[in-house]
């Protein structure tokens, strides 16, 4: 190992840390919103929700995220409605489908999540609202899903982790973000532990810093002495 | 539907080597983590920094770069020790970097099964004139095993699918004859989503044996 390879990779490999970037948080993003509507559909009392949410994610959690990526980026492109479709541009693009792929994937994950914590909320809390006379929409906005969310934020950072790792299969669409740069390099250079360790050490400051980041939420908004233990790992 | 059946055999011999992957890798995460936790426990100082140390790092990289460190950084080694170039066999680069991956979330859940098991086990045992070392292996190891069947099972099914991921470096595995199939017959859509069934058959047919096993590991608890 020579630490002038070091030098060296360190400009190389940060090229891809903005793709890097903005892959994990459009998909963290994208995944959070689209984790919501399933959440509830798996608690909702109706079977037609129930289902599909629940096929939905069993699907998607037994399955590599690799298949799931390439059905999205290489299978949709087979069927010619697709290709003809308004949608074409964006499915075409490499970069789209990485993090469309990365969302639907982290959505499943979180949706089991927020519907694990509303099943945790006390049915005398629905029971409250009702007598104090607040309508089913605020009931669900201000009561609710607040303490969901503040709940379930060291979750929801661990989420942001697992969807920063997710974001190097990138690298496997083509897209040039740390792993993809990094893999590159290697094959130029041939000096695979610099540019790789460069490249971990990286991923590891970014992921320090949405550590950090979300620490900070958890100190203003986190419900303390709910803490909940770390989620059952994930991929 | 013809061009699934041509490639079956071809998909289910990559399932087979799938299977070895992830039964691999696990047995080999599995073995390190119990070396893992009781260094962390009963082990010198740095020997815990160590451990925590390497759960941590490999916990925050992506897997990935894992495997592509050990892929490409064994061929460099191995072909500075032979003179020529050598080539790391791709089936035991993936088996090494998902092992050293699995090794370090196995700490954890081990970790964690650990603190379930009571102090009044130890201090029987120890009581009883049993070694520190005879006492983890005989009398704790057994127990907290038996806790962490479903964070075992979980982390089953995550090697199961992580070691599609293997398919990148060229293994031969269920994924990567999926991306052949895909290739030659230009239907990607088709192979993938057999293959993402394939899949989902094996980490089905897994949670139901997950969940009996732990029924089992849970009577007269």
């Amino acid at each position: 190992m020579s630490p002038d390879i070091f030098i060296k990779a360190t400009p190389i490999v940060l090229q891809g840390l903005q793709l890097t970037l903005i892959i994990t948080i459009c998909s963290f993003v994208l995944g959070q919103i689209l984790a919501l509507p399933l959440g509830l559909a798996r608690q909702a009392n109706s079977p037609l929700l129930r289902w599909p949410a629940a096929i939905y994610t069993f699907l998607i959690r037994g399955s590599p995220l690799l298949v799931q990526l390439f059905i999205i980026y290489y299978g949709l492109g087979q069927i010619p409605a697709v290709r003809n479709s308004i949608l074409w541009p964006i499915l075409r693009e490499p970069l789209y489908c990485g993090i469309i792929a990365i969302a639907l994937n982290s959505a499943a994950y979180m949706a089991e999540v927020v519907a694990g914590a509303l099943r945790r909320v006390p049915k005398g809390q629905t029971e409250a609202c009702i007598s104090l006379g607040i309508s089913r929409r605020h009931r669900f906005t201000d009561v609710l899903l607040p303490q969901v969310y503040r709940e379930q934020l060291p979750n929801i950072g661990n989420e942001i982790i697992l969807v920063l790792k997710s974001s190097s299969l990138a690298s496997a669409i083509t897209i040039m973000e740390i792993t993809g740069v990094a893999r590159a390099f290697t094959a130029r250079t041939f000096a695979p532990f610099e540019v790789f360790i460069t490249a971990g050490i990286l991923y590891l400051a970014i992921g320090f810093a949405f550590t950090f980041l979300f620490r900070l939420l958890e100190r203003r908004y986190g419900i303390t002495g709910t803490r909940t233990p770390a989620p059952e790992a994930s991929a | 539907m013809s061009a699934i059946l041509t490639y079956l055999p071809h998909l289910l011999q990559g399932l087979l080597v799938t299977l070895q992957v992830a039964a691999g890798s696990f047995v080999i995460g599995l073995l390190i983590a119990i070396v893992a936790v009781f260094g962390w426990n009963f082990g010198p100082r740095p020997l815990r920094w160590f451990i925590s140390g390497y759960v941590t790092v490999v916990r925050g990289l992506p897997e990935l770069l894992i495997i592509f460190l050990v892929f490409y950084g064994g061929t460099v080694l191995l072909s500075g020790a032979f003179g020529t170039y050598v080539e790391v066999n791709a089936l035991t680069a993936g088996i090494c970097a998902l092992s050293v991956v699995a090794g370090a979330y196995l700490t954890e859940i081990l970790r964690g099964a650990l603190l379930t098991v009571p102090q009044g086990q130890w201090e029987a045992a120890t009581s009883l004139g049993l070694s520190r070392m005879t006492a983890f292996r005989d009398v704790v190891l057994p127990q907290m095993l038996a806790y962490a069947v479903p964070g075992l099972g979980n982390q089953w099914l995550v090697i199961l699918k992580e070691s599609a991921l293997v398919s990148i470096i060229g293994l031969e595995e269920l994924m990567r004859k999926g991306v052949v199939a895909a290739g030659a017959t230009h239907s990607p859509m088709t192979f993938y989503l057999t293959v993402g069934a394939l899949y989902v058959a094996i980490t089905g047919v897994s949670t139901l044996i997950i969940g009996a096993a732990d029924r089992r590991a849970a009577r007269g608890r």
